[in-house]
Order: structure tokens, then C-alpha cells, then sequence
């Protein structure tokens, strides 16, 4: 069996941090999209930061595991950024037609995890305010009734 | 030249990383030889998710032309409608459709010769000498 346990995920505190060294096959993609959504669900992660400096190609395939990871993740509430992919991957990527949907890239380790915690501060602000709408909307309809 | 049997999954890793270094000792910069190995993975794939075996040859040499050619052949079904399966999008296997339109994108030429039941050859070539 070919193994992909050689792709070690850290936890670094609420968000997880990938760094894929190795050219892709693709079960090997496979199983790393699953062992990360298995990560996310078992730390409860906010994030993950999928460091991608050393492929030297993103093709259909892997494109589309990395998007698709991506859009699973976010299922789980945590946000998935992209980082280091190299400008003649992303040259080729746009060339091949492909769009890695929504999901968020970063230069360097350190701006995506800057960016990750910006997203997470913007996520609980809109969720405070959330709230107070919910609040605001139970009292209206108490005046109403009251009004009758 | 070098050839590659496609047979298994990471036959595909294989041939595309074989293309890539002929390619870059052959002069191509690192944009084109990333055009090249990911236009070499999109057919490779395809060799394996659609006929299941075959074969790649790649060679460097051919009608005083100064570049890379890559020759992907199979046994398998065959295309049953080319200008189709060029579009991108179109996919028997509810796929993206991206593999053969993006190989055309990324190389300077793509011919296709096919015929349903008896199987396929697609040829790519990316030159130097434009
Ligand atoms: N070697 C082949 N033998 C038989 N049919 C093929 C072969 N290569 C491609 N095809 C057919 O052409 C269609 C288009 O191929 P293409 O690579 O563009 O898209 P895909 O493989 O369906 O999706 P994607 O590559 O984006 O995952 C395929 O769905 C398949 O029907
Ligand atoms: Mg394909």
C-alpha cells in the first residue's frame, strides 16, 4: 500500500497547518483531503493552512481536491487557505481553465496565518451582531402581540 | 526519447515528471515545463481512467523541429466524438471536462486520432522554435 501518512498535520493552537513535500498522486490527495477533515472534526480547528511551495504542478485533479477540501471544511467551520503556490502553478492553473472556487491563497506561512485570524475575528463579529438582530426580532414580535 | 508504461495510478506521477526534466534539460523555461508536465498529466489520467493501461513516449527530436513531443497511446474505448470531448466541460465521467481542452491550452499543438473500440493517440507538442 502506497502511504500518505508521510504528510504530517500540526496543530499549531485553534488552526492546522499542512505542508505537502512530496509530488501528489492522486489517492494520495485523496487521503489527505479526508485526514484533514478528520483532523478539523476531532481538534475542532478553525483553520488550515495547506503550504503547496513544493509542487511543482497543480493539475485537474489535484485543483479540485483542493477546492473541494475547501468547500468540505467550511461545512465544518474552518476556513482553508492555500499558501506558496508558485507563480508558474498559477500561471498554468488559470491556463487549464481551472478556478480553485473561493478558497483563499496566501504568499508565505506567515501572511495566511494572519489572514486566518483576521477571517476568524470577522466570523465572531458577525455573529455577535447575528445575535442581536435574533434578540431584537423576539422583542418586536412580543410588542406586537402585546399591541392586540 | 523515453517511454512510459501507464498501468497503475502512479504511472502518472511518472511520465509527468519524465516529461518535466526532459523538457527542462532541453532548454524550456519553468513556466513551459510546468505547461508541459501538467498537459502530460491531464492524457495520463485520462489513459488510466479511460482505457486503463497504455502508454506515453516522449522525445525531443523530430522533423528538425527543436522542442518536446509527447505520444499517448491506448487500446481502450476510443472518443466517439472529438470536437466534443474538446469542449470544455464535456465528460462522460461527470468530471470537469478540463483534461483535453487545457492540454490543447497549455501546448502549441494537440492532435487527436481515435476510433471507437479500438482506441486512442493523442499527440502534443510544445517547440522551442516558434
Ligand atoms: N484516452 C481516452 N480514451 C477514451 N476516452 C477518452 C480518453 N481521453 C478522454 N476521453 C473522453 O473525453 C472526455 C473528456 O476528457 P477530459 O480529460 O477533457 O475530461 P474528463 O477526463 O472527463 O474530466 P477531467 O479531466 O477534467 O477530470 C472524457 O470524459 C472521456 O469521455
Ligand atoms: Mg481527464
Amino acid at each position: 500500500m502506497t502511504q500518505s501518512a508521510s504528510i504530517p498535520i500540526l496543530k499549531l493552537k485553534e488552526f492546522l497547518i499542512v505542508s505537502i513535500q512530496t509530488d501528489l498522486h492522486d489517492r494520495m490527495a485523496e487521503q489527505l483531503q479526508y485526514s484533514i477533515l478528520h483532523r478539523i472534526s476531532e481538534t475542532g480547528a478553525k483553520g488550515v493552512l495547506i503550504d503547496i511551495s513544493a509542487l511543482e504542478m497543480v493539475d485537474s485533479f489535484i485543483g479540485r481536491t483542493l477546492a473541494d477540501t475547501a468547500k468540505m471544511a467550511s461545512t465544518l467551520d474552518a476556513d482553508i487557505i492555500i499558501v506558496g503556490m508558485q507563480p508558474a502553478v498559477a500561471i498554468t492553473l488559470v491556463e487549464l481553465g481551472l478556478s480553485l472556487g473561493d478558497v483563499k491563497t496566501a504568499i508565505s506561512l506567515d501572511e495566511g496565518y494572519g489572514l486566518l485570524e483576521e477571517m476568524r475575528a470577522e466570523e465572531s463579529r458577525n455573529d455577535d451582531e447575528e445575535e442581536k438582530v435574533g434578540d431584537a426580532e423576539v422583542e418586536s414580535e412580543t410588542e406586537s402581540e402585546d399591541g392586540k | 526519447m523515453s517511454k512510459v508504461q501507464i498501468k497503475e495510478e502512479s504511472d502518472i506521477v511518472k511520465a509527468r515528471s519524465v516529461a518535466k526534466e526532459m523538457a527542462r534539460d532541453l532548454g524550456f523555461g519553468l513556466v513551459d515545463q510546468t505547461r508541459i508536465s501538467t498537459a502530460v498529466s491531464e492524457l495520463a489520467r485520462n489513459i488510466f481512467a479511460y482505457a486503463g493501461e497504455g502508454e506515453v513516449y516522449i522525445e525531443t527530436d523530430w522533423d528538425h523541429r527543436k522542442g518536446i513531443r509527447i505520444t499517448f497511446t491506448d487500446q481502450g474505448p476510443g472518443i466517439e466524438d472529438i470536437d466534443l470531448a474538446l469542449q470544455d466541460g464535456f465528460s462522460t465521467a461527470g468530471s470537469m471536462g478540463k483534461g483535453l481542452p487545457g492540454a490543447k491550452r497549455l501546448m502549441d499543438r494537440l492532435n487527436i486520432q481515435t476510433k471507437p473500440g479500438e482506441g486512442t493517440r493523442i499527440i502534443i507538442e510544445k517547440w522551442l522554435d516558434k
